[in-house]
C-alpha cells in the first residue's frame, strides 16, 4: 500500500497548537524569515515554480494569483485566509487550523510580504466556534513573540453560509453584508476587499507555503502528478472503515484511498460510489476508481478533486434518496442574487423530491438533464454552476437507481 | 446580561462589524431581536432594511426568539446515510417539540443544519456550536441531561 505523505500535516500530532515555541522549535517561521530576506518579485518566483495550485476546489495557481496583486499599485493590499470550509463532508482545514495554526499564519504572512499586505483576515466558518478560540489565541501567541513582524491577523467568523466559500461573497461578508458573489471582473487580485487588491487562498494553499519556500519550488513540483503537484488532505465520511483524515500525494488513484487507506467499505459489503470533493462532486462508479486524485484526472472523468471529501456509499444505498438531499442542499443555500441558480436549485429540488416519491417519469429525467446543462453555464458563481453535477453524474452512471423509481 | 447597545457600541469602530456585533448580541440573547437590528443599523448608519437582510441572510443569525440551547441537527448526506432521521426523531421525542420549535420553558430549540465538518463521526449534533459525533437515538438522553 502506498503511503501518506506529510507536508500540510507535517506537525500533526507532533506539536501543541497552542504553544509558539513547539512551532518555532520544529523550524517553524524560519521560511518566513528565508522569503523576506529574498525579493518579492523572487517569493512570487519561487511559488510560480512550484506549480502550487489552490486546495480549495478551484485549482488555481497560487504563484500567477500572487503576481496579479504584485504587479498593481494601491496603498493598501490585503490577504484573506479562506477558512469558511462548508462542504459536507469535509473537515481538512478544521484539522489544519486545530493542529498547527502558525502553519496558516506563516503561509499569509509570506504572501503578505510578496504582493505587499501588511493586514491578513482569516474568515473561519461560524461551525467552528471553537477553532475561532483557538486562532485568536496562537495569535496573540505570534504577537508577543513578534514573529509575524507588521504583518497583522485578524479573524473573522462566519455565519452558516455556503456561499461564502465564494471569493467574493467572503469578501463581502468581510465588509458586513450579505454574502452575496460579485460579478467578475475586477477580480480580488486587482479589486477585492474594500477594493482594494486582495489575495483570498484556502487554509491548506497557505499550509503548503512555508514548506515551498523553505525547500524551494522544485523540490514541490516535483511531487505527485506533474500538473497539480504536491499532496492533498482528504476526509473520508460514508460507508468507508477508516472515517478519518488523510494527506496523499496527488497521483494516489481513488481506488488506493477507498481501499488501501480507507479500509474498505464497511461491514463487509460492496462498493457502490464515491462523491469526491464536497457535495457539487460528481458521482464516481466502481469502473472509474482507478483515476488518480489530481485537480486534472479528475476533471477529465466528470468529476472533480475539490475540497477532498470522499464520501463513500455502499451498494445498499439508494443513489436517488442522497442525490434528493443534495438537491435540498443546494436550494437551501442558494444565495438568490441570479436567476438561474435561484430558480433551478428549487426546480431541481422539486423533480428529485417527486422522482423519489416514485411519481417521476422519463420526462422529468430530461429535463433535469436540461436544467443542470443550463445552470453550470448560466449560474453567476460556483455554487449554481456546480450544484446540477451530482444529479448530472448519478443519471449517467447511476441511471438504474432513477428508472427503478419512475412511472 | 449585556445590553445590545452596549455590546455594538464595542464592534461600531471595526470595519464590517455589523456581523461581529450580531454574533456578540446572539451569544448574549440567543437571537437578534427586532430593536437590536434597528440599533445596529442607527449604529453602522446602513438603512434598518440592510441590517434586517443581513440578519435574515445567514442561517446561523436569528431574528426568532429561541431556547436558551440550540440543538443543531446536520442534516447533510454523510450524517443523512448515517441515520440522522432517527436522531432528530428521538431529540423530537424526548423534547415534545417538532424541528424548528422550542419546548415551553424555553431551554431548548431543536434547528437542522447543514454540515458542520465533524464527518468522521456522523451522524453529528452540535449544542451552542458544541459538537456531539456519532449520536444515536439511545445516546440523545445522556447529552440532554448535561444541559
Amino acid at each position: 500500500m502506498a503511503e501518506e505523505m506529510r507536508v500540510v500535516l507535517r506537525n500533526y500530532g507532533k506539536i501543541d497548537p497552542l504553544n509558539i515555541d513547539d512551532y518555532i522549535n520544529a523550524g517553524g517561521y524560519k521560511a518566513l524569515e528565508k522569503a523576506r530576506s529574498m525579493s518579492q518579485a523572487d517569493v512570487i518566483a519561487e511559488v510560480r515554480k512550484s506549480n502550487l495550485r489552490g486546495r480549495g476546489g478551484a485549482g488555481f495557481n497560487a504563484g500567477m494569483k500572487w503576481n496579479f496583486a504584485y504587479g498593481v499599485q494601491a496603498d493598501q493590499k490585503y490577504v484573506i485566509c479562506n477558512a469558511d470550509e462548508g462542504e459536507p463532508g469535509t473537515y481538512k482545514d478544521r484539522i489544519i487550523m486545530e493542529n498547527d495554526p502558525h502553519a496558516v499564519f506563516e503561509g499569509m504572512a509570506i504572501c503578505g510580504y510578496a504582493i505587499g499586505a501588511n493586514k491578513g483576515y482569516i474568515y473561519c466558518r461560524g461551525e467552528y466556534p471553537y477553532v475561532v478560540d483557538l486562532l485568536n489565541q496562537a495569535i496573540a501567541q505570534a504577537k508577543a513573540k513578534g514573529v509575524l513582524g507588521e504583518f497583522d491577523i485578524e479573524v473573522r467568523m462566519g455565519a452558516g453560509a455556503y456561499v461564502c466559500g465564494e471569493e467574493t461573497a467572503l469578501i463581502e461578508s468581510i465588509e458586513g453584508h450579505r454574502g452575496e458573489p460579485r460579478y467578475k471582473p475586477p477580480f480580488p487580485p486587482v479589486s477585492g476587499l474594500w477594493g482594494k487588491p486582495t489575495i483570498v487562498n484556502n487554509v491548506e494553499t497557505f499550509a503548503n507555503v512555508a514548506q515551498i519556500i523553505e525547500k524551494g519550488g522544485d523540490w514541490y513540483a516535483g511531487l505527485g502528478a506533474a500538473s497539480y503537484p504536491g499532496t492533498k488532505v482528504l476526509t473520508l465520511t460514508g460507508d468507508v472503515v477508516n472515517r478519518t483524515v488523510i494527506e496523499v500525494p496527488t497521483n494516489t488513484t481513488i481506488r488506493e484511498v477507498i481501499f488501501g487507506f480507507g479500509g474498505g467499505i464497511r461491514d463487509g459489503k460492496k462498493f457502490k460510489a464515491v462523491q469526491i470533493g464536497g457535495t457539487s462532486g460528481g458521482f464516481i462508479p466502481e469502473s472509474l476508481l482507478d483515476t488518480p486524485i489530481d485537480f486534472d484526472s479528475m476533471t477529465a472523468i466528470g468529476a472533480v478533486l475539490g475540497s477532498g471529501a470522499v464520501f463513500v456509499m455502499d451498494e445498499t444505498r439508494d443513489i436517488v434518496d442522497v442525490v434528493e438531499r443534495i438537491a435540498g442542499f443546494f436550494e437551501h443555500e442558494s444565495c438568490g442574487k441570479c436567476a438561474p441558480c435561484r430558480e433551478g436549485t428549487m426546480r431541481m429540488y422539486e423533480l428529485m423530491k417527486k422522482v423519489k416519491s416514485g411519481k417521476g417519469t422519463v420526462k422529468d429525467i430530461e429535463l433535469m438533464k436540461k436544467l443542470g446543462g443550463v445552470m453550470s453555464v448560466a449560474c453567476l458563481c460556483g455554487l449554481g454552476q456546480a450544484a446540477p453535477s451530482p444529479v448530472l453524474t448519478t443519471i449517467t452512471h447511476f441511471r438504474a437507481d432513477y428508472d427503478a423509481k419512475l412511472q | 446580561m449585556a445590553d445590545y447597545k452596549d455590546i455594538i457600541a464595542r464592534y461600531t469602530a471595526v470595519p464590517g462589524g455589523i456581523i461581529e456585533a450580531f454574533h456578540a448580541i446572539q451569544k448574549e440573547m440567543s437571537y437578534l431581536p427586532e430593536e437590536a437590528i434597528i440599533a445596529a443599523a442607527e449604529a453602522f448608519k446602513v438603512p434598518v432594511a440592510q441590517a434586517y437582510g443581513v440578519a435574515t441572510f445567514y442561517s446561523y443569525l436569528s431574528v426568532k426568539s429561541r431556547g436558551k440551547n440550540v440543538i443543531r441537527i446536520c442534516e447533510s448526506a454523510p450524517c443523512h446515510v448515517a441515520g440522522a432521521a432517527e436522531v432528530v426523531a428521538a431529540l423530537e421525542k424526548a423534547l415534545g417539540i417538532k424541528m424548528g420549535e422550542t419546548t415551553p420553558d424555553g431551554k431548548f430549540t431543536l434547528e437542522f443544519t447543514e454540515c458542520v465538518g465533524q464527518c468522521q463521526a456522523t451522524p453529528v449534533i452540535t449544542i451552542n456550536g458544541k459538537p456531539y459525533g456519532d449520536v444515536t437515538p439511545d445516546k440523545v438522553a445522556g447529552i440532554l441531561a448535561a444541559y
